[in-house]
Protein backbone atom coordinates (compact mmCIF):
# COMPACT_ATOMS: atom_id res chain seq x y z
CA UNK A 1 0.00 0.00 0.00
CA UNK A 2 1.21 3.37 -0.67
CA UNK A 3 1.87 6.01 1.69
CA UNK A 4 -0.07 8.82 2.09
CA UNK A 5 0.95 12.52 0.88
CA UNK A 6 1.62 13.33 4.91
CA UNK A 7 3.51 10.19 5.16
CA UNK A 8 5.50 11.31 1.91
CA UNK A 9 5.86 14.32 3.25
CA UNK A 10 7.21 13.95 6.33
CA UNK A 11 10.09 12.20 4.85
CA UNK A 12 10.73 14.58 2.19
CA UNK A 13 11.49 17.01 5.58
CA UNK A 14 13.02 14.64 6.96
CA UNK A 15 15.56 13.95 3.62
CA UNK A 16 16.23 17.80 3.71
CA UNK A 17 16.61 18.45 7.32
CA UNK A 18 19.31 15.13 7.59
CA UNK A 19 20.99 16.57 4.40
CA UNK A 20 21.41 20.28 4.91
CA UNK A 21 21.62 19.84 8.67
CA UNK A 22 18.53 21.93 9.76
CA UNK A 23 15.81 20.88 11.99
CA UNK A 24 13.39 19.53 10.70
CA UNK A 25 10.46 21.40 12.43
CA UNK A 26 11.18 24.42 10.73
CA UNK A 27 10.73 22.97 7.35
CA UNK A 28 6.51 22.40 5.87
CA UNK A 29 5.25 21.35 2.21
CA UNK A 30 5.22 25.20 1.58
CA UNK A 31 8.87 26.01 1.94
CA UNK A 32 10.29 26.85 -0.91
CA UNK A 33 13.37 24.90 -1.85
CA UNK A 34 15.58 28.30 -2.32
CA UNK A 35 14.44 29.38 1.12
CA UNK A 36 16.03 25.99 2.37
CA UNK A 37 19.25 26.71 0.20
CA UNK A 38 19.02 24.13 -1.49
CA UNK A 39 21.08 24.41 -4.26
CA UNK A 40 21.63 22.68 -7.71
CA UNK A 41 24.08 19.83 -6.20
CA UNK A 42 21.66 19.61 -3.16
CA UNK A 43 18.35 19.05 -5.89
CA UNK A 44 20.41 16.75 -7.61
CA UNK A 45 21.54 14.52 -4.07
CA UNK A 46 17.82 15.11 -2.81
CA UNK A 47 16.35 13.39 -5.54
CA UNK A 48 18.68 10.44 -5.53
CA UNK A 49 17.91 9.47 -2.44
CA UNK A 50 14.08 9.82 -2.82
CA UNK A 51 14.43 7.80 -5.88
CA UNK A 52 16.31 5.18 -4.36
CA UNK A 53 13.97 5.17 -1.04
CA UNK A 54 10.71 4.88 -3.20
CA UNK A 55 12.27 3.17 -6.07
CA UNK A 56 11.24 5.77 -8.57
CA UNK A 57 12.50 7.98 -11.59
CA UNK A 58 11.37 11.66 -11.38
CA UNK A 59 12.40 13.32 -14.53
CA UNK A 60 15.18 15.26 -14.53
CA UNK A 61 12.43 18.86 -16.51
CA UNK A 62 10.30 17.86 -13.61
CA UNK A 63 13.13 18.54 -10.81
CA UNK A 64 14.08 21.61 -12.34
CA UNK A 65 10.53 22.61 -12.11
CA UNK A 66 9.77 22.07 -8.77
CA UNK A 67 9.45 25.30 -6.40
CA UNK A 68 8.18 24.11 -2.99
CA UNK A 69 8.35 20.97 -0.61
CA UNK A 70 5.11 20.31 -1.87
CA UNK A 71 6.11 20.24 -5.72
CA UNK A 72 8.35 17.41 -4.67
CA UNK A 73 6.11 15.78 -2.78
CA UNK A 74 3.92 15.59 -6.09
CA UNK A 75 6.77 14.88 -7.89
CA UNK A 76 7.20 11.94 -6.09
CA UNK A 77 3.46 10.81 -6.32
CA UNK A 78 3.21 10.98 -10.31
CA UNK A 79 6.30 8.90 -10.87
CA UNK A 80 4.65 6.29 -8.25
CA UNK A 81 1.38 6.76 -10.27
CA UNK A 82 3.10 6.24 -13.23
CA UNK A 83 5.49 3.43 -12.31
CA UNK A 84 1.92 1.90 -11.50
CA UNK A 85 0.71 2.44 -14.51
CA UNK A 86 3.40 0.55 -16.05
CA UNK A 87 3.14 -2.51 -14.35
CA UNK A 88 -0.55 -2.44 -14.93
CA UNK A 89 -0.71 -5.15 -18.14
CA UNK B 1 65.45 33.90 -0.49
CA UNK B 2 63.95 33.21 2.37
CA UNK B 3 64.04 31.38 5.51
CA UNK B 4 60.87 28.87 5.88
CA UNK B 5 58.98 28.48 9.36
CA UNK B 6 56.89 25.66 10.51
CA UNK B 7 53.99 27.97 12.48
CA UNK B 8 51.14 25.73 12.88
CA UNK B 9 51.17 21.73 12.77
CA UNK B 10 48.20 19.28 13.05
CA UNK B 11 47.30 16.03 12.59
CA UNK B 12 44.69 12.27 12.38
CA UNK B 13 46.96 9.37 13.00
CA UNK B 14 46.71 6.24 14.37
CA UNK B 15 48.48 7.06 17.24
CA UNK B 16 46.98 10.67 17.93
CA UNK B 17 44.74 12.91 16.59
CA UNK B 18 46.28 16.41 17.41
CA UNK B 19 50.32 17.29 17.91
CA UNK B 20 50.23 16.90 21.55
CA UNK B 21 48.49 13.09 21.68
CA UNK B 22 51.11 12.10 18.57
CA UNK B 23 54.55 13.71 20.54
CA UNK B 24 53.14 11.38 23.33
CA UNK B 25 53.26 8.31 21.72
CA UNK B 26 56.27 8.28 19.59
CA UNK B 27 58.29 9.40 22.12
CA UNK B 28 56.60 6.52 24.58
CA UNK B 29 56.85 4.11 21.27
CA UNK B 30 52.58 3.42 21.33
CA UNK B 31 51.78 1.73 18.14
CA UNK B 32 48.63 2.56 16.45
CA UNK B 33 48.68 -0.92 14.60
CA UNK B 34 45.92 -3.09 15.78
CA UNK B 35 43.75 -6.21 14.65
CA UNK B 36 41.89 -5.34 12.20
CA UNK B 37 37.93 -6.40 13.04
CA UNK B 38 36.78 -9.65 12.04
CA UNK B 39 34.51 -8.35 9.93
CA UNK B 40 36.66 -6.04 7.99
CA UNK B 41 39.37 -8.65 7.33
CA UNK B 42 37.23 -11.15 5.45
CA UNK B 43 39.48 -12.74 3.64
CA UNK B 44 42.55 -11.13 4.08
CA UNK B 45 46.08 -12.95 4.44
CA UNK B 46 47.20 -9.80 6.97
CA UNK B 47 45.94 -8.89 10.24
CA UNK B 48 47.08 -5.76 11.11
CA UNK B 49 46.81 -1.94 10.02
CA UNK B 50 47.35 1.39 11.70
CA UNK B 51 43.79 2.70 11.87
CA UNK B 52 42.61 5.99 13.00
CA UNK B 53 39.46 4.29 14.97
CA UNK B 54 38.01 6.98 17.01
CA UNK B 55 37.89 9.79 14.46
CA UNK B 56 34.80 10.92 15.06
CA UNK B 57 33.57 13.47 11.64
CA UNK B 58 31.30 15.18 13.37
CA UNK B 59 33.28 16.76 15.81
CA UNK B 60 35.46 18.13 12.86
CA UNK B 61 33.06 19.42 9.58
CA UNK B 62 30.46 22.25 9.14
CA UNK B 63 27.22 21.86 7.75
CA UNK B 64 28.71 22.53 4.67
CA UNK B 65 31.16 19.71 4.72
CA UNK B 66 29.09 17.50 6.20
CA UNK B 67 27.75 16.36 2.66
CA UNK B 68 30.92 16.46 0.34
CA UNK B 69 33.64 15.18 3.22
CA UNK B 70 34.27 11.54 2.51
CA UNK B 71 37.01 9.79 5.21
CA UNK B 72 40.09 10.96 3.17
CA UNK B 73 38.40 15.21 2.82
CA UNK B 74 37.59 14.33 6.34
CA UNK B 75 41.58 13.86 8.02
CA UNK B 76 42.53 17.08 5.76
CA UNK B 77 40.06 19.15 7.10
CA UNK B 78 40.53 18.46 10.66
CA UNK B 79 44.48 18.11 10.43
CA UNK B 80 44.26 21.90 8.59
CA UNK B 81 41.58 23.19 11.18
CA UNK B 82 44.38 22.23 14.09
CA UNK B 83 47.07 23.70 12.18
CA UNK B 84 45.30 26.95 11.14
CA UNK B 85 43.95 27.52 14.88
CA UNK B 86 47.61 27.26 16.00
CA UNK B 87 49.44 29.47 13.53
CA UNK B 88 46.00 31.70 13.05
CA UNK B 89 47.69 32.58 9.38
CA UNK B 90 44.66 33.38 7.83
CA UNK B 91 44.10 36.56 10.75
CA UNK B 92 47.45 37.74 8.92
CA UNK B 93 47.81 37.12 5.53
CA UNK B 94 45.08 37.77 3.12
CA UNK B 95 43.74 34.46 1.29
CA UNK B 96 45.69 35.18 -1.88
CA UNK B 97 48.83 35.07 -0.48
CA UNK B 98 48.25 31.67 0.97
CA UNK B 99 49.05 28.39 -1.30
CA UNK B 100 47.97 24.93 -0.35
CA UNK B 101 49.66 21.70 -1.93
CA UNK B 102 48.01 18.28 -0.58
CA UNK B 103 49.66 14.74 -1.11
CA UNK B 104 47.11 12.23 -1.64
CA UNK B 105 47.30 9.43 -3.50
CA UNK B 106 44.09 7.35 -3.41
CA UNK B 107 41.46 9.94 -2.83
CA UNK B 108 38.18 9.33 -1.52
CA UNK B 109 38.01 5.17 -1.64
CA UNK B 110 34.88 4.93 0.75
CA UNK B 111 32.46 7.22 -1.13
CA UNK B 112 33.66 5.33 -4.45
CA UNK B 113 34.14 1.67 -3.92
CA UNK B 114 30.42 0.45 -2.21
CA UNK B 115 28.81 2.21 -5.38
CA UNK B 116 31.18 0.80 -7.64
CA UNK B 117 30.68 -2.48 -6.48
CA UNK B 118 26.70 -2.24 -6.25
CA UNK B 119 27.09 -0.88 -9.89
CA UNK B 120 28.92 -3.91 -10.95
CA UNK B 121 26.78 -6.34 -9.14
CA UNK B 122 23.20 -5.24 -9.16
CA UNK B 123 22.77 -2.08 -11.94
CA UNK B 124 21.02 0.90 -11.29
CA UNK B 125 22.68 4.20 -10.72
CA UNK B 126 25.43 5.41 -8.93
CA UNK B 127 25.27 8.39 -6.15
CA UNK B 128 25.27 11.98 -7.58
CA UNK B 129 27.94 13.29 -5.26
CA UNK B 130 30.21 10.04 -5.79
CA UNK B 131 32.96 11.88 -8.14
CA UNK B 132 33.31 15.06 -5.75
CA UNK B 133 33.55 12.68 -2.87
CA UNK B 134 35.74 10.18 -4.50
CA UNK B 135 38.30 13.18 -5.86
CA UNK B 136 41.63 13.26 -4.78
CA UNK B 137 41.83 16.79 -4.54
CA UNK B 138 38.69 16.99 -2.70
CA UNK B 139 40.06 17.96 0.14
CA UNK B 140 42.23 20.90 -1.52
CA UNK B 141 39.08 22.40 -2.53
CA UNK B 142 37.44 22.05 1.03
CA UNK B 143 40.31 23.36 3.07
CA UNK B 144 40.44 26.10 0.58
CA UNK B 145 36.58 26.87 0.84
CA UNK B 146 36.52 26.72 4.90
CA UNK B 147 39.76 29.15 5.25
CA UNK B 148 39.19 31.33 2.33
CA UNK B 149 42.57 30.24 0.46
CA UNK B 150 42.76 31.92 -2.60
CA UNK B 151 46.21 31.23 -3.82
CA UNK B 152 47.79 28.30 -5.76
CA UNK B 153 46.51 25.58 -4.51
CA UNK B 154 46.30 21.81 -6.03
CA UNK B 155 47.02 18.00 -5.02
CA UNK B 156 49.65 16.44 -5.99
CA UNK B 157 49.88 12.54 -6.23
CA UNK B 158 52.92 10.10 -6.07
CA UNK B 159 51.82 7.60 -4.21
CA UNK B 160 54.05 6.87 -0.69
CA UNK B 161 56.10 10.50 -1.24
CA UNK B 162 52.87 12.59 -2.28
CA UNK B 163 53.06 13.90 1.53
CA UNK B 164 56.75 15.07 1.57
CA UNK B 165 56.51 16.29 -2.46
CA UNK B 166 53.52 18.47 -1.59
CA UNK B 167 55.87 19.95 1.55
CA UNK B 168 59.02 20.85 -0.67
CA UNK B 169 56.81 22.68 -3.31
CA UNK B 170 55.00 24.40 -0.61
CA UNK B 171 58.60 25.09 0.85
CA UNK B 172 60.27 26.32 -2.02
CA UNK B 173 56.67 28.53 -2.98
CA UNK B 174 57.55 30.08 -0.01
CA UNK B 175 61.13 30.24 0.28
CA UNK B 176 61.17 32.08 -3.35
CA UNK B 177 58.80 34.52 -2.15
CA UNK B 178 55.71 33.29 -5.01
CA UNK B 179 53.82 33.34 -1.79
CA UNK B 180 53.98 34.48 1.33
CA UNK B 181 52.64 31.29 3.22
CA UNK B 182 51.23 28.02 2.45
CA UNK B 183 49.55 25.33 4.45
CA UNK B 184 50.90 21.88 2.88
CA UNK B 185 50.92 18.02 3.71
CA UNK B 186 49.31 15.08 3.35
CA UNK B 187 46.19 12.56 3.83
CA UNK B 188 44.84 9.23 3.03
CA UNK B 189 42.02 7.09 3.89
CA UNK B 190 43.11 3.91 1.79
CA UNK B 191 41.99 1.04 4.38
CA UNK B 192 38.91 0.40 2.37
CA UNK B 193 38.15 -3.84 1.94
CA UNK B 194 38.65 -3.38 -1.82
CA UNK B 195 41.85 -1.54 -1.11
CA UNK B 196 43.37 -3.78 1.08
CA UNK B 197 42.59 -6.54 -0.77
CA UNK B 198 44.66 -5.11 -3.73
CA UNK B 199 47.42 -4.40 -1.81
CA UNK B 200 47.11 -8.04 -0.13
CA UNK B 201 47.71 -9.03 -4.01
CA UNK B 202 51.21 -7.57 -4.34
CA UNK B 203 51.83 -9.60 -1.61
CA UNK B 204 54.37 -6.54 0.21
CA UNK B 205 52.02 -6.07 3.34
CA UNK B 206 53.19 -7.81 7.10
CA UNK B 207 50.97 -10.18 8.49
CA UNK B 208 51.06 -9.56 11.89
CA UNK B 209 52.97 -5.94 12.12
CA UNK B 210 56.12 -3.95 10.07
CA UNK B 211 59.44 -4.14 11.88
CA UNK B 212 61.72 -2.28 9.89
CA UNK B 213 65.63 -2.57 9.54
CA UNK B 214 64.62 -6.30 11.66
CA UNK B 215 65.84 -9.60 10.76
CA UNK B 216 62.64 -10.49 11.14
CA UNK B 217 61.13 -7.82 9.05
CA UNK B 218 58.22 -9.28 6.85
CA UNK B 219 56.40 -6.21 5.30
CA UNK B 220 55.01 -3.13 5.42
CA UNK B 221 51.45 -2.14 7.31
CA UNK B 222 48.84 -0.09 5.78
CA UNK B 223 47.27 2.82 7.61
CA UNK B 224 45.12 6.37 7.38
CA UNK B 225 45.17 9.53 8.48
CA UNK B 226 46.77 13.19 7.87
CA UNK B 227 49.21 16.08 9.05
CA UNK B 228 49.33 19.54 8.01
CA UNK B 229 51.36 22.11 8.05
CA UNK B 230 51.40 25.41 8.04
CA UNK B 231 54.49 27.47 6.43
CA UNK B 232 55.26 31.06 6.15
CA UNK B 233 58.60 33.74 5.85
CA UNK B 234 60.80 33.01 8.82
CA UNK B 235 61.01 36.68 9.45
CA UNK B 236 57.42 37.78 8.92
CA UNK B 237 56.59 34.75 11.79
CA UNK B 238 59.41 36.00 14.02
CA UNK B 239 58.27 39.60 13.63
CA UNK B 240 54.42 39.09 14.65
CA UNK B 241 55.25 37.15 16.83
CA UNK B 242 54.19 33.43 15.84
CA UNK B 243 55.86 30.47 17.37
CA UNK B 244 58.46 28.76 15.11
CA UNK B 245 58.23 24.79 15.50
CA UNK B 246 60.44 24.48 12.87
CA UNK B 247 62.20 25.47 9.82
CA UNK B 248 62.41 23.93 6.76
CA UNK B 249 65.65 24.03 4.92
CA UNK B 250 65.85 21.64 1.95
CA UNK B 251 64.20 19.73 -0.56
CA UNK B 252 65.16 17.18 -3.29
CA UNK B 253 63.27 15.20 -5.54
CA UNK B 254 64.08 12.67 -8.19
CA UNK B 255 62.96 9.38 -10.43
CA UNK B 256 64.47 5.99 -10.25
CA UNK B 257 62.94 5.45 -13.90
CA UNK B 258 63.84 1.81 -13.34
CA UNK B 259 60.85 -0.62 -11.98
CA UNK B 260 57.12 0.14 -10.62
CA UNK B 261 57.35 -1.71 -7.40
CA UNK B 262 61.04 -2.24 -6.92
CA UNK B 263 63.66 0.84 -5.78
CA UNK B 264 67.10 0.67 -6.31
CA UNK B 265 69.88 3.18 -4.56
CA UNK B 266 70.64 5.80 -6.99
CA UNK B 267 67.37 7.64 -7.27
CA UNK B 268 66.65 7.88 -3.50
CA UNK B 269 70.43 8.38 -2.94
CA UNK B 270 70.25 11.57 -5.80
CA UNK B 271 67.11 12.53 -3.84
CA UNK B 272 68.98 13.11 -0.64
CA UNK B 273 71.71 14.52 -2.23
CA UNK B 274 69.83 16.70 -4.14
CA UNK B 275 68.01 17.97 -0.54
CA UNK B 276 71.65 18.77 1.45
CA UNK B 277 72.35 21.26 -1.67
CA UNK B 278 69.42 22.42 -1.55
CA UNK B 279 69.82 23.14 2.42
CA UNK B 280 73.40 24.49 1.20
CA UNK B 281 74.92 21.84 4.29
CA UNK B 282 77.29 18.81 4.07
CA UNK B 283 75.97 15.24 4.51
CA UNK B 284 78.25 14.94 8.25
CA UNK B 285 75.68 17.75 9.40
CA UNK B 286 72.91 15.74 9.86
CA UNK B 287 72.31 14.30 12.56
CA UNK B 288 69.02 12.25 12.19
CA UNK B 289 67.46 10.42 9.47
CA UNK B 290 63.56 9.21 9.74
CA UNK B 291 63.74 6.85 7.02
CA UNK B 292 61.04 5.64 4.36
CA UNK B 293 61.76 2.62 6.70
CA UNK B 294 58.41 0.63 5.13
CA UNK B 295 59.57 -2.63 7.15
CA UNK B 296 59.86 -4.90 3.58
CA UNK B 297 62.87 -6.68 2.99
CA UNK B 298 63.83 -4.86 -0.58
CA UNK B 299 63.11 -1.25 0.76
CA UNK B 300 65.41 -1.43 4.01
CA UNK B 301 67.92 -2.93 1.84
CA UNK B 302 67.88 -0.27 -0.58
CA UNK B 303 67.11 2.63 1.56
CA UNK B 304 70.08 1.67 3.34
CA UNK B 305 72.53 1.17 0.23
CA UNK B 306 71.27 5.09 -0.84
CA UNK B 307 72.03 6.05 2.79
CA UNK B 308 75.61 4.70 2.73
CA UNK B 309 75.91 6.16 -0.77
CA UNK B 310 75.57 9.14 0.43
CA UNK B 311 76.61 9.44 4.50
CA UNK B 312 79.29 6.76 3.47
CA UNK B 313 81.36 5.94 7.08
CA UNK B 314 79.18 8.06 8.74
CA UNK B 315 76.28 5.40 8.75
CA UNK B 316 78.23 3.29 11.52
CA UNK B 317 76.81 5.74 13.73
CA UNK B 318 74.19 8.49 12.11
CA UNK B 319 70.87 7.94 14.38
CA UNK B 320 68.86 6.31 12.12
CA UNK B 321 64.62 5.41 12.99
CA UNK B 322 61.72 4.63 11.00
CA UNK B 323 58.49 5.91 12.28
CA UNK B 324 55.92 3.63 10.57
CA UNK B 325 55.90 0.81 13.30
CA UNK B 326 54.12 3.76 15.51
CA UNK B 327 51.44 5.63 12.87
CA UNK B 328 52.04 2.55 9.82
CA UNK B 329 52.34 3.44 6.16
CA UNK B 330 50.02 5.88 5.28
CA UNK B 331 50.49 5.78 1.91
CA UNK B 332 50.28 10.23 0.50
CA UNK B 333 50.38 11.25 3.88
CA UNK B 334 53.31 9.17 5.37
CA UNK B 335 56.10 11.89 3.98
CA UNK B 336 54.22 14.24 5.97
CA UNK B 337 53.61 12.18 9.53
CA UNK B 338 57.53 11.88 9.26
CA UNK B 339 58.01 15.42 8.68
CA UNK B 340 56.14 15.67 11.86
CA UNK B 341 58.04 13.32 13.74
CA UNK B 342 61.17 14.80 12.66
CA UNK B 343 60.67 18.31 13.25
CA UNK B 344 59.25 17.11 16.92
CA UNK B 345 62.36 15.19 17.53
CA UNK B 346 65.03 18.07 16.65
CA UNK B 347 62.66 20.22 18.94
CA UNK B 348 62.72 17.70 21.62
CA UNK B 349 66.25 17.05 21.20
CA UNK B 350 65.06 13.44 21.52
CA UNK B 351 65.08 11.00 18.79
CA UNK B 352 62.45 8.50 18.51
CA UNK B 353 63.51 5.14 18.58
CA UNK B 354 62.64 2.76 15.26
CA UNK B 355 59.19 1.13 16.56
CA UNK B 356 59.21 -2.47 16.35
CA UNK B 357 62.71 -2.69 15.93
CA UNK B 358 64.43 -5.72 18.51
CA UNK B 359 67.26 -7.45 16.03
CA UNK B 360 68.57 -4.84 14.07
CA UNK B 361 69.57 -6.55 10.76
CA UNK B 362 73.34 -6.26 10.36
CA UNK B 363 73.87 -6.43 6.84
CA UNK B 364 71.91 -3.06 6.29
CA UNK B 365 75.45 -1.58 8.16
CA UNK B 366 73.13 1.13 10.03
CA UNK B 367 75.08 1.16 13.00
CA UNK B 368 73.25 4.02 14.09
CA UNK B 369 69.79 2.51 13.80
CA UNK B 370 67.44 3.65 17.06
CA UNK B 371 66.63 0.70 19.47
CA UNK B 372 65.57 3.25 22.18
CA UNK B 373 64.71 6.95 21.96
CA UNK B 374 68.16 8.98 22.35
CA UNK B 375 68.85 12.29 23.48
CA UNK B 376 70.19 14.94 20.82
CA UNK B 377 71.57 18.15 20.27
CA UNK B 378 71.38 17.19 16.07
CA UNK B 379 70.48 20.99 14.63
CA UNK B 380 69.64 18.78 10.89
CA UNK B 381 67.31 16.00 10.27
CA UNK B 382 66.22 14.63 7.15
CA UNK B 383 63.16 13.20 6.46
CA UNK B 384 62.86 10.60 3.08
CA UNK B 385 60.16 8.86 1.28
CA UNK B 386 60.46 6.53 -1.77
CA UNK B 387 57.64 5.66 -3.60
CA UNK B 388 56.23 2.94 -5.86
CA UNK B 389 57.14 3.71 -9.58
CA UNK B 390 60.36 5.45 -8.29
CA UNK B 391 59.48 8.69 -7.28
CA UNK B 392 61.58 10.28 -4.52
CA UNK B 393 61.21 13.11 -2.28
CA UNK B 394 63.70 13.79 0.84
CA UNK B 395 63.36 17.12 2.98
CA UNK B 396 65.84 18.87 5.44
CA UNK B 397 64.52 20.19 8.46
CA UNK B 398 66.83 22.63 10.91
CA UNK B 399 66.23 22.87 14.89
CA UNK B 400 65.20 25.56 15.71
CA UNK B 401 65.75 26.53 19.46
CA UNK B 402 62.34 26.72 22.11
CA UNK B 403 63.20 29.79 23.03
Amino acid sequence: MDETLDDITQQCIETIAKEKSIPADGITADSTLEELMLDSLDRVTLSFDLEEKYDIEIPEAQLRAVHTVGDVVLAIREAQAKKRGAATP
Amino acid sequence: MKRVAITGAGCITAIGQSVDAFRDALFAGRSGIVELAQEARGDLRFTHVAQVADFVAADWLTSNQRQLAERCAQFAIAAARQALAQSQLMQVYAGDDVALVFGCSTGGRSAEEPETAKLYTKGGRVHPLTVPRSMASAGTSLVCMEHGITGPAYTLSTACASGTHALGQAFHMVRSGMVQAAVAGGHEAPLTYGFLKAWDSLGVVSPTGCAPFDTRRDGMTLAEGAAVFTLEAMDAAVARGAKILGELVGFGMSSDAHHMTQTNAEGPAAAMRRALNDAAIIANEIGYVNAHGTGTRVNDEVEAAAMRAVFGSAMQTLPVSSTKGLHGHAIGASGAMETLATMLALHAGMLPASAGLTTPDASLQLGGLLLQNRASEATYAMTNSFAFGGLNAVLVLRRVSAA
